[in-house]
């Protein structure tokens, strides 16, 4: 009964071990998942800097960090790949040069971490200023009459109470960034896209490769999907449940 | 927390701070080689060309294909509203680069097996890679602004449906003067943000060897060896796009009507 379903692709092909690329497949996603993990911490770290500096920061940094926002906004993730892959690398052999140092080899995943951090930090700077803003005055001021220190009030009140608000926008931006990991497959770093397009390049089986591809994506995206409704669920406890 | 004050743009700071970039760009122009520019221009623009073609054209399909798959999400029978939330899932949640990559050599590698094919008169489009990143990207948009409009259409006030069933308007006629109208302008907004997002994600058919002006910039980067120079100038050509079609939406926006909602 399933017969057709056997002869419609050399499965084979997708064995975990050699000569089946099941193994490539995934070690590709490992990288894709990690590079989109690093870089999506990376990019809350930014956020958070880049929320407060525009929230309390002088005008100067709030202008910069406007100027930051807009601009990554406004060039294609793929551009921007390219520039700051080649432009980080120079920069920290530049500086390293400077020092008296031998440069170095930056590993791809360092430098994808630090492109897909970039970029993300941008668009998590909007959600979580959104989000900030959206916490009730009170509650920061209560904290500053205890006469909680900056930090004390960052870590204890603000991260914690911008959160329920920050959630759908920030995870939003998690299953961007396991999709923009695929952009640098174009700086030729062995991420899933990539991997996929060499095996099915090397068996020509390109539909079997980049549908087992998809379904990877789509598994992601799935299994995401059920940890973020978890976190909402835990973040928004004890709130009043909206109506609608 | 800044107070709505009316603070002229031209604070000190900001002087400073325009005088500091203007440094920079003079710098970036005086020190950086840019005798590669003039010769380069014709191409140039056919790739800006390219691009905004690009752009318009799989827009326009992707919006066109948009409202069913939104409207059969938000008041479609099962049978018409679960293939348009899958389509919606599949191109959401897999990368654009992936399913551009599936059509172009996927499809490719098929017409092997169907020689008749290259009989007929599809063969000659079938042959060169454009048709292949138009199909990805206005997939792409459907898939994206299919889920905005969805959420448009639910939106629309029971009430105004109502009252347009009440005065006897055919059910026809209630989709195209009340439905999608108030639907249309409830997404705007949104759908103007899924157009840049769009204008960002037309330089990845220049990886199928569409020649767009990404891959004029790429080309011109591998003729004259250098890495930032033509980077720098794509930046800008996309920033100025971006800022271009961002200005066209907040005008198009502005010639709706909005009474107090």
């Amino acid at each position: 009964m399933f017969e057709w379903l056997l002869n419609l692709a050399d499965w084979h092909l997708l064995a975990l071990n050699p000569p089946g690329w099941g193994g490539v497949l995934l070690k590709g996603l490992l990288a894709s998942l990690q590079i989109a993990a690093g870089g999506y911490i990376l990019g809350f770290l930014i956020g958070i800097a880049g929320a407060s500096g525009k929230l309390y920061g002088g005008p100067i940094i709030r202008d910069i960090l406007e100027v930051y926002t807009t601009l990554v906004r406004a060039i294609p993730e793929l551009v921007l790949i390219l520039l700051l892959f080649y432009a980080g690398t120079d920069a920290v052999n530049r500086l390293l040069g400077l020092g008296g140092f031998d440069p170095i080899d930056i590993s791809g995943l360092v430098a994808g971490i630090f492109v897909i951090g970039v970029v993300q930090g941008a668009y998590q700077t909007e959600v979580i200023r959104g989000a900030i803003k959206a916490i009730p005055h009170g509650e920061l001021e209560a904290a500053r009459s205890y006469g909680m220190a900056s930090l004390t009030i960052l870590r204890r009140i603000t991260i914690p109470a911008m959160l329920p608000f920050a959630i759908p926008g920030l995870a939003n931006l998690w299953l961007i960034a396991t999709k923009d990991t695929a952009l640098l497959a174009v700086v030729g770093f062995s991420e899933l896209t990539l991997v996929t397009r060499q095996s099915a390049g090397a068996t020509k089986a390109y539909f079997l490769f980049f549908f087992a591809a998809g379904i990877l994506y789509l598994l992601v995206t799935f299994f995401s999907n059920i940890v973020i409704r978890r976190i909402e669920k835990r973040a928004r406890r004890g709130m009043r449940e909206e109506a609608a | 927390m800044s107070t709505a004050t009316s603070r002229s743009f031209l604070e000190p700071h900001r002087i400073a701070l325009i005088v500091i970039s203007i440094g920079i760009i003079a710098l970036a122009i005086f020190t950086m080689r840019w005798d590669w520019l003039p010769r380069h221009i014709p191409k140039l623009i056919d790739g800006i060309g390219m691009t905004l073609w690009l752009l318009v054209v799989t827009s326009i399909a992707g919006f066109l294909l948009a409202v069913p798959i939104g409207f059969t999400q938000a008041a479609g029978p099962w049978w018409l509203a679960a293939p348009a939330r899958a389509f919606c899932t599949i191109i959401r949640g897999t990368p654009l680069l992936l399913q551009l990559w599936m059509l172009y050599f996927g499809l490719g590698s098929l017409f092997v097996f169907w020689p008749e094919i290259r009989e007929t008169w599809m063969w000659p489009y079938l042959r060169t890679a454009w048709p292949y990143g138009v199909l990805a990207l206005t997939a792409s948009f459907a898939g994206y602004s299919g889920e905005v409009m969805r959420g448009a259409f639910a939106g629309v006030p029971k009430g105004e449906l109502a009252a347009a069933r009440a005065f006897g308007m055919h059910p026809f006629k209630i989709f195209h003067r009340i439905w999608l109208p108030r639907a249309i302008h409830r997404a705007l907004p949104t759908i103007s943000g899924e157009t840049v997002l769009q204008l960002k994600a037309t330089p990845l058919v220049a990886t199928i060897t569409v020649v767009d002006v990404y891959a004029v910039i790429s080309k011109v980067r591998q003729e004259t060896f250098l890495t930032y120079e033509p980077l720098l100038l794509l930046a800008l050509i996309y920033i100025i796009l971006a800022g271009i079609l961002t200005l066209a939406f907040r005008w198009l926006e502005s010639r709706v009507p909005t009474r107090g909602t």
